[in-house]
C-alpha cells in the first residue's frame, strides 16, 4: 500500500511538471500577445491624421 | 499546418492515455518490487525523450556555429561525413568490437552513427541558420522539463526500492543532475545575457553540454553504480508485455515531446517579431525625441 503511494507521488509529479512548463507557456504567449498590441496601439498612435 | 497540431494533440492525448492505462492495468506486476516498480513507465521514456532533446539541441548547435561561413560550413559538413565513415568501420574491427559492452552489437553501433550523420545534415537542409538558434534552444528547454521529471520521477521510486532518496557519489545519478544544471545554466545565459554574442556562446556551452549525454547513457555499463543495469541492449530480459507498454509510453512522451517542441518554437518565433517590431518602433520614436533643436520638430519651438 505504502509503494503505491510512491508510484502516484511519481506520475503526479510528472503530470504537474508538464502542466506548470505548458502554464507558463500560455503566459508568455499572452505577455508576447499583449506587447504586440500595445505596439500597434502606439504605432497607430504616432500616425499623421 | 494550424489544423495539424489540435489532430495531433488529440492523437497524443489518445496516445497518453493508452500508454498509461497499459502501465497501469495491462502490465504484468514486477515480481520483486511490487507495483512501485510501475513508475518505470514515465521514468524511462523522459529519460530517452531528453536525451532526443538534447541531441537535437547539439545538432543544432554544432549546424549554427559551423554556419557562419560557408567555408566552415562546408568544412563541418566534410569532417562530419568523415567522422562517421571512421566510426562505422571502427565498430567491426575485432579489438574494438571486444570494448563494447556485453549485448551491444556492432551493427546497432553502426546503424546508429549512419542515423547521426544523416540527422545531422537533415537538420541543416531543413533549417535556415536563424532557425537553427530557435531549434536549439527549443529542443534544450523542452529537454530540461522532460529531464526534471527524471529527476523527481527517479528518487521517489529510489526511497522504496534502495530505502534511500538518493545515492550520493553514484556515478548514474551525479552524471544525470550535472547534465540538468548544463542546460538550466544554457537557458539562464539566454534568457539574461543580452549580448551579441549570446548565441555563439550558447551554441558553444550546448555543444559542451552534450559531452555528458553518452557519460550519462554509458555510465551504467562502463561503472558499478547503484542504478540498475539496463533491461534493454544490455544483455538483461523483460517481460514482452513491459517491452510493449514501454515503448509504447515512449512513443507517447516523444509525441507529446513533439507538441511542445512546436508550441515552443512557434513561441520563439513570435518572441523574435516582437523584440523586431519593438526595435523598429524604438528607432521610429527615437527621431523627434534625440533631434529636438531640427527645425522640422515643431514641438520644441
Amino acid at each position: 500500500m505504502n509503494a503505491i503511494k510512491f508510484l502516484i507521488a511519481a506520475y503526479a509529479a510528472t503530470w504537474l511538471i508538464h502542466g506548470g512548463y505548458i502554464l507558463s507557456l500560455v503566459r508568455r504567449f499572452r505577455k508576447l500577445e499583449q506587447q504586440m498590441k500595445e505596439l500597434g496601439k502606439e504605432n497607430s498612435n504616432r500616425r499623421p491624421a | 499546418m494550424k489544423r495539424a497540431f489540435p489532430i495531433l494533440a488529440v492523437l497524443t492525448a489518445i496516445l497518453l492515455a493508452c500508454a498509461s492505462y497499459r502501465a497501469l492495468k495491462i502490465a504484468p506486476t514486477d515480481a520483486l518490487q511490487g507495483d512501485v516498480y510501475r513508475i518505470i513507465y514515465y521514468h524511462v521514456p523522459s529519460a530517452w525523450t531528453a536525451f532526443l532533446l538534447f541531441f537535437i539541441n547539439f545538432i543544432a548547435s554544432v549546424q549554427y556555429l559551423v554556419g557562419a561561413k560557408s567555408s566552415t560550413r562546408t568544412a563541418g559538413n566534410r569532417i562530419v561525413m568523415v567522422v562517421g565513415v571512421i566510426a562505422v568501420i571502427l565498430t567491426f574491427l575485432p579489438p574494438v568490437e571486444h570494448l563494447l559492452p556485453a549485448g551491444m552489437r556492432p551493427s546497432a553501433v553502426a546503424t546508429t552513427v549512419v542515423l547521426i550523420v544523416a540527422f545531422y545534415f537533415v537538420i541543416g537542409w531543413l533549417f535556415p541558420r536563424e532557425r537553427l538558434d530557435m531549434l536549439a534552444v527549443t529542443a534544450a528547454e523542452v529537454g530540461v522539463v522532460f529531464c526534471s521529471i527524471v529527476l523527481v520521477t527517479g528518487p521517489i521510486w529510489a526511497r522504496p526500492v534502495w530505502g534511500i532518496w538518493w545515492a550520493p557519489g553514484d556515478i548514474r545519478l551525479t552524471s544525470t543532475l550535472v547534465l540538468w544544471l548544463i542546460y538550466v545554466s544554457y537557458l539562464v545565459l539566454r534568457r539574461f545575457s543580452s549580448s551579441a554574442q549570446t548565441q555563439m556562446l550558447a551554441a558553444a556551452l550546448a555543444v559542451f553540454g552534450a559531452l555528458d549525454v553518452p557519460l550519462v547513457y554509458f555510465s551504467i555499463w562502463f561503472f558499478r553504480t547503484q542504478h540498475p543495469q539496463p533491461v534493454i541492449g544490455g544483455g538483461g530480459s523483460i517481460d514482452p508485455r513491459m517491452l510493449q507498454t514501454l515503448l509504447i509510453s515512449w512513443m507517447a512522451f516523444l509525441c507529446f515531446a513533439f507538441l511542445l517542441c512546436w508550441w515552443r518554437f512557434r513561441l520563439e518565433v513570435f518572441r523574435r517579431q516582437v523584440e523586431e517590431a519593438h526595435a523598429l518602433e524604438s528607432l521610429l520614436g527615437a527621431g523627434p525625441s534625440t533631434a529636438p533643436s531640427l527645425p522640422l520638430d515643431r514641438s520644441s519651438k
